[in-house]
């Protein structure tokens, strides 16, 4: 028996997963790339919990979280293509000018 | 039976999910992030919400990861390596706090979630697809009129910020 518990566990291991990403990786486009775990396990959350509480909610929260999922690796993919053909790489560590 | 997919989907997402997040060559991250899209989706299906799967594998598998592919090749990104990396200190305190948010998720889900029963039947007589419209167009009208705008601005800001300076 499948209970809403396991698709939490599921999607919070995810969750982490995408968060190790982010502050592992030095490249840009792989840190992009956990984001969207990290988004697509708030995802499985919300259908999980529509799926047991009976509302279909949840389901029309996921459909505006990939409008917003899908702006922002347009937009992030164009500044890393930006940021490369100024810097000439996508190694975050480079990318300090705006670093304190 | 839903026990058993469940299990393997989950498995396939989180193995491949390993992979995105450690393996070191961008081509290999972004094919693995396929098999995660396409993973969720089955379990998204496997939740009774076809419609979001079915849009997950579009949207998800198909756009945004061919994106991923296009912009990897058009930089040339996986010809170049980035040096082996010292691995700061402080990259091994971000690791460390996201684990811990692990051991502080886990508690928090077992005390606060009621402990499980099976889902519920749904018991409706409409398709997915058609309650989502049904909500879609009435009461979530504003917020889908302003994901459009939000999407028109997505694509402005996209050419004006990949466009070559003359």
């Amino acid at each position: 028996m499948v209970t809403l518990q396991h698709y939490l566990f599921l999607s919070a291991i995810l969750f982490v997963l995408g968060a190790v990403g982010v502050m592992f990786r030095r490249n840009l486009i792989v840190i992009l790339m956990s984001l969207e775990l990290m988004l697509n396990a708030v995802n499985l959350t919300f259908i999980a919990f529509s799926r047991y509480l009976g509302s279909i909610e949840g389901q029309i929260f996921v459909l505006f979280v990939m409008v917003v999922a899908a702006a922002e690796v347009a937009v992030g993919l164009a500044v890393a293509v930006a940021v490369f053909r100024q810097k000439g790489t996508v190694d975050v560590n480079e990318i300090n000018l705006m670093k304190w | 039976m839903e026990s058993l997919i469940f299990y393997l989907l989950s498995a396939v997402t989180l193995i491949s999910a390993v992979f995105v997040v450690f393996l070191r060559r961008p081509m290999h991250n972004v094919l693995s992030m396929i098999v995660v899209m396409i993973g969720l989706a089955g379990l998204f299906i496997l939740l009774n919400a076809e419609f979001i799967g079915m849009v997950q594998l579009v949207v998800y598998a198909g756009a945004v990861m061919v994106l991923f592919l296009f912009v990897i090749m058009l930089l040339n990104l996986d010809q170049i390596r980035l040096p082996i990396d010292p691995r700061e200190g402080r990259t091994w305190i971000g690791v460390g706090t996201a684990l811990a948010l692990l051991l502080v998720l886990f508690p928090i889900l077992r005390a606060v979630i009621p402990s499980g029963t099976s889902a519920p039947e749904t018991g409706q007589t409409m398709s997915n697809t058609q309650i989502i419209a049904r909500e879609l167009f009435t009461t979530y009208l504003l917020p889908f009129e302003i994901a459009s705008v939000l999407l028109l601005a997505a694509i402005v800001g996209t050419v004006i910020l990949a466009k070559k300076r003359s």
